[in-house]
């Protein structure tokens, strides 16, 4: 067994403030992009079906935070993010992009419309400082903007799964039923005034996730009160591991994985996210103009069902079923949900079509796979 | 976690119970705990010849896959094959669920394997328990 990958991490790594928590509940932990964080507690297949059956709790706090306010804010967000923020009332958040002059991606982002004037662009962890300073560099010199990295500031907590809200309504007197997907609110949370509330998550489940004040003892006992809320419906804490497995099932796409500064925003399937007819420019709209009128990609991102014995894995080199490489798999995994090895993977728009076989390099060995639908596991309607 | 002591064990996770010239193998608790939930794994053939310290097969969880290192050179008898529809039984007891059953062709391989004792100490060392 080579085990190295998945040795204990050591410090010094960047600790969230719910850090000495995990490490009482026994959580493997592991470096996430100079993070020391949570990949499981109890088990990643119990994480999972606990989120998608009932409950489970995840500590995202090393996601950042990045505020832009004044009477510029609007303008400056339209420029720095592919989405059309004029969309936006106010409580209401959007996915979004930063996108290179090229079209592709500096970071993929929640866009929440605080007020007028005043916008909360959450980041990915591993892209914090990066994006911080694209940011101040994009448009730093814009008028009437000013930005705040407040990433250390909060610590953020995703309570997933269908009895979510159960769990956090009794935590709080705000009317959870009146905020629908994608929007949120403030509201007293665990003793705590003016928690952002957001109908939001990275699992395909519905859920919220909390911003709350992140030193130490604060998140340690807003966490503890979660937990005893969600007693009754078998809540658990949910690691990494679950995180990606979770995500990867509705096709969200993980930086570095399914989009980054190599691959564009047509090539990624998220057309439907960038506002080419917005009227104010933006970085990478003419890049990604010229491509839709050339006719667009030469590559997309599909969903693959692995059809014989084996896990494709990220990495792993798509074929053709005589074993010309065409592509690669940007996340694969066993499907905890669907029961079947699935991955997402770039292959040349002739190979895009549903139920095209292609082959998946496992182990030197071609494995049959198929494009099928995504995203693989969507929830049921209520 | 008990590594028992009738067995001899590799640094790579491994352990072998020998009677005769037999030798059944299996991957340890400690490697068990590390992957997780073990959802896939991959068995020589019956006649297939292991070479020491080389792998022989893999055994994947959700969300890693680990090669199978061999602790000896010999001829594989047997397989496991149960395992290719319950590879969670790993998990459960990873002492006494065998992989696959060698025939030794050099019973001195044993001699560079590492004994109960020497196995828990390394595994505390490399890891911190």
């Amino acid at each position: 067994m080579n085990l190295g990958d998945l040795l204990m991490s050591e410090a010094p790594l960047r600790k969230t403030a719910l850090n000495a928590t995990h490490r009482s509940l026994k959580a493997k932990m592991v470096d996430f992009g100079g993070w020391d964080m949570p990949v499981e507690y109890s088990g990643l297949m119990a994480e999972h079906n606990a989120v998608r059956n009932g409950v489970g709790v995840f500590d995202v706090s090393h996601m950042g935070d990045i505020q832009l306010r004044g009477p510029g804010s609007l303008a400056a967000v339209q420029k720095l993010l592919m989405n059309d923020a004029s969309k936006l009332q106010i409580g209401q958040a959007h996915y979004s992009a930063m996108l290179t002059p090229e079209g592709t991606f500096v970071d993929d982002v929640v866009l929440h419309k605080l007020s007028e004037n005043d916008y909360l662009i959450v980041i990915n962890a591993g892209t914090r400082e990066k994006d911080v300073q694209w940011v101040r560099q994009t448009i730093g010199q814009m008028p009437s903007t000013h930005i705040n990295d407040y990433s250390d500031m909060y610590t953020q907590i995703a309570i997933q799964g269908p009895r979510a809200v159960d769990v956090l309504q009794k935590l709080t007197d705000t009317d959870l039923s009146t905020i629908k997907n994608y929007w949120f609110t403030w509201g007293k949370v665990a003793g705590l005034y003016n928690v952002m509330i957001a109908r939001t998550g990275y699992t395909g489940e519905d859920g919220f996730e909390i911003y709350i004040p992140s030193d130490e003892a604060t998140s340690a006992r807003v966490w503890q009160e979660i937990f005893a809320a969600g007693e009754e419906f078998g809540i658990v804490p949910c690691g990494l591991g679950a995180r990606n497995t979770l995500r990867l099932e509705s096709a969200m796409a993980l930086y570095g994985h399914e989009i980054s500064d190599t691959i564009n925003v047509f090539e990624a399937n998220l057309g439907r996210y960038c506002k080419l007819d917005k009227e104010s420019d933006f970085v990478g709209k003419s890049a990604l103009q010229t491509i839709q009128n050339a006719g667009g990609p030469n590559r997309k991102l599909v969903g693959l069902e692995i059809v014989e014995r084996g896990i494709a894995r990220d990495g792993y080199p798509v074929t053709t079923l005589d074993g010309t490489v065409i592509g690669e798999v940007t996340s694969g995994s066993p499907s905890v949900t669907l029961k079947k090895n699935i991955a997402l993977a770039y292959v040349p728009i002739q190979y895009t079509a549903l139920d095209t076989e292609v082959a998946v390099t496992i182990r030197n060995q071609p494995v049959k796979a198929k494009v099928v639908p995504t995203p693989f596991y969507k929830r049921a309607k209520k | 976690m008990a590594y028992p002591e009738t067995y001899k064990y590799t640094k790579e996770h491994e352990w072998i119970e020998v009677d005769g010239t037999t030798g059944t193998i299996g991957i340890t608790d400690y490697a068990q705990s590390s992957l997780g939930d073990i959802v896939f794994v991959e068995l020589p053939k019956v006649g297939d010849k292991l070479t020491a310290h080389e792998t022989f097969g893999s055994v994947e969880s959700v969300k890693a896959v680990s090669d199978l290192y061999s602790p000896v050179a010999g001829t594989v008898a047997e397989i496991n094959s149960a395992l290719n529809d319950a590879p969670e039984t790993i998990n459960t007891d990873a002492n006494s669920t065998w992989l696959v059953k060698v025939t030794l062709t050099n019973p001195a391989d044993l001699d560079s394997l590492l004994d109960s004792a020497a196995y828990t100490k390394y595994v505390e060392e490399e890891t911190g328990h």
